[in-house]
């Protein structure tokens, strides 16, 4: 589908390359040597072949090898889809059941109101309003994700605390608010009202009781806002010049690069398919009810 | 039953005191979600349809030698690298977003009900495969999406209306077949069906009147969201086009130079867009609430 997607796109590979001045002949010959003017089933049973053996094929920009490219990037993409899982996770969880413990008080409602603004926002706008913020007023954080060559660990994340912000802030709004509900749910639940009715301690309700069973719609959620969490690297990569799988994918589709925007688009449906599986995965080891061949 | 051979033209099954659409615009009108909503929205409209009316400069006017003014009396918001005004801009960058996404919002409202109406009324085997095809549609990204048609279309105000009004139907068609799948199952539709009024008659007569509440809760949803992915597309420059004032490309085209500290050039244009996508959100919860009352 990606493929066709590709070759969908008008726009003769040749000429994109060499530009609008060059010569028909040579914008022939360049076609034929890329392979391009071959019929469309032979280039997609090829694609596919060499896709499972590892070979991307060849960028039309770069002319070099597209894999590397993409891998780096996915390596990339992954520093910053981490640092920002990482941070939003457990934050997003405990906001949602603050939320949810101080239900209806004031609290709650700076907590849902707040969530729920910054996650109707684009990230590029809450991306320009932080940048503005820490890095031009504050100057606390650098305000390109681009570390020096060879930078440590602790140098790298202090580049991507800045781009992770606002994936953070959008996710943040989803994780929030699913937590709250689940928590709620699970509080007004018999099985809580037994828990709290034979003695024990509240802390132990909570942590034993209703966590458990409020965290499980809140992993789907977790997992169903991969799709989104992609579509949102695309953005904040190009806004921090991030050499990610995001503005890669950005930089191959304003040039007209097919096998790289290709490659990176198949890359992306693989991490989201990965994805969805562990979340089920997730899932299944939570909830006892569907454990997968559990014993009786 | 001649009475009943009128169409239900009334989307009321049942008459209050206060008729039901009576009821929706009084407890709106008491929402104060919906009124500050509503008070942002109408602000943002009236600086698009008659902005460059009054503001002080022509937005697209360059002065070279005023150009990265600070904020000042004379230019409130300063002026950005060509010397426009950024008050100017941002005042009459309203118009194309506010012309893009709401036709966008209007595209994917019209197929989408179309195409919910249908599966939900059909259901069996186009139910199915339809409903797969949109899930598939579904987990892709709007912008990567929106992407690769642009790349394929070239960019044009109709293509950035045509792509994200397509990519948000499946959405819409979702919710209108869910719709559909509860009133299919009562009497008035058998009515009808008694009185062999055909499939289409029985889906648009019948039917979605009664399915209005839930398709304008969502068409409102999908606006805030056509506003996020316009305003993003233009960031990208797959939107609207220089020398349009727009507040996503005005962002794209200074964005470099915050380094240096010409934070005017870009805030502005950021609490703008913030504006009227929370404004636009309050309405939609507004009009959530008083549906779901």
């Amino acid at each position: 589908m990606v493929f066709l997607g590709g070759q969908v796109l008008p726009g003769n590979v040749g000429r994109a390359i060499l530009g609008p001045f060059a010569d028909q002949r040579a914008v022939d010959a360049l076609n034929h040597s890329l392979g391009v003017d071959r019929p469309l089933l032979v280039q997609y049973g090829s694609w596919i072949w060499n896709f499972l053996h590892g070979d991307m094929g060849t960028s039309y920009v770069f002319r070099a090898p597209v894999a590397p490219f993409v891998v780096d990037a996915l390596g990339n993409s992954m520093k910053l889809a981490l640092v920002a899982f990482v941070l939003v996770v457990p934050i997003g969880i405990l906001g949602g059941v603050i939320a949810a413990l101080n239900f209806n008080r004031p609290l709650d409602r700076i907590i849902s109101l707040g969530g729920l603004s910054v996650t109707v926002l684009p990230e590029f706008v809450t991306g320009i309003i932080l940048i503005l913020i820490f890095g031009v007023w504050l100057r606390w954080l650098p305000i390109a994700a681009a570390w020096p060559k060879g930078a440590g660990f602790f140098t790298q994340l202090y580049y991507l605390i800045l781009p992770s912000l606002p994936l953070f802030l959008v996710l943040f709004g989803y994780i929030a608010r699913m937590a709250r509900s689940g928590m709620i749910e699970a509080l007004d639940s018999d099985y809580t009202r037994t828990a709290v009715l034979k003695g024990l301690p509240w802390r132990t309700v909570i942590w034993r009781h209703v966590l458990r069973n409020a965290l499980l719609p809140t992993i789907t959620v977790i997992a169903t806002q991969t799709g989104y969490l992609i579509g949102g690297l695309v953005v904040i990569e190009t806004l921090f010049r991030y050499q990610g799988i995001g503005s890669l994918i950005f930089t191959a589709a304003r040039g007209k690069d097919f096998p790289m925007l290709e490659a990176g688009i198949l890359t992306i449906g693989i991490v989201y398919a990965v994805a969805t599986l562990i979340a089920d995965f997730l899932y299944s080891v939570l909830n006892p009810r569907i454990r997968l061949g559990a014993e009786q | 039953m001649s009475a009943t051979d009128t169409p239900a033209s009334l989307p009321a099954p049942h008459t209050a005191q206060r008729s039901p659409w009576g009821e929706v615009l009084h407890s709106l009108s008491r929402s104060g979600t919906f009124l500050t909503g509503l008070f942002i929205l109408l602000f943002w409209v009236v600086c698009a349809l008659f902005g460059q009316h009054f503001v002080p400069y022509d937005p697209l006017a360059s002065d070279i030698i005023n150009a990265l003014t600070p904020p000042a009396a004379d230019h409130w918001f300063g002026t950005d690298q060509l010397g426009r005004d950024v008050f100017s801009r941002v005042i009459v960058g309203s118009r194309d977003i506010l012309t893009v996404a709401p036709l966008a919002t209007i595209l994917a409202t019209i197929a989408g009900t179309a195409l919910g109406l249908v599966i939900g009324y059909f259901r069996g085997i186009v139910d199915d495969i339809v409903s797969r095809v949109l899930e598939a549609f579904m987990a892709i990204p709007v912008v990567i999406i929106a992407l690769l048609a642009i790349v394929a279309l070239g960019t044009s105000k109709i293509t950035v209306i045509v792509v994200i009004g397509l990519s948000f139907a499946p959405i819409i068609a979702r919710t209108v077949r869910s719709a559909v799948l509860a009133e299919r199952e009562l009497d008035y539709v058998a009515a009808a069906k008694l009185r062999h009024e055909g499939a289409l008659h029985t889906m648009f007569v019948e039917i979605l009147p009664n399915v209005i509440p839930p398709i304008l809760v969502e068409t409102t949803v999908r606006l805030g969201y056509a506003i996020f992915a316009v305003a993003t597309l233009s960031f990208m420059g797959f939107g609207i086009q220089p020398p349009s004032p727009d507040w996503g490309l005005s962002i794209s085209s200074n964005y470099g130079m915050i380094g240096g500290g010409f934070w005017w050039t870009v805030l502005f244009d950021a609490l703008a867009i913030a504006s009227l996508v929370i404004g636009v959100n309050l309405v939609a919860d507004g009009v959530h609430g008083a549906f779901n009352d």
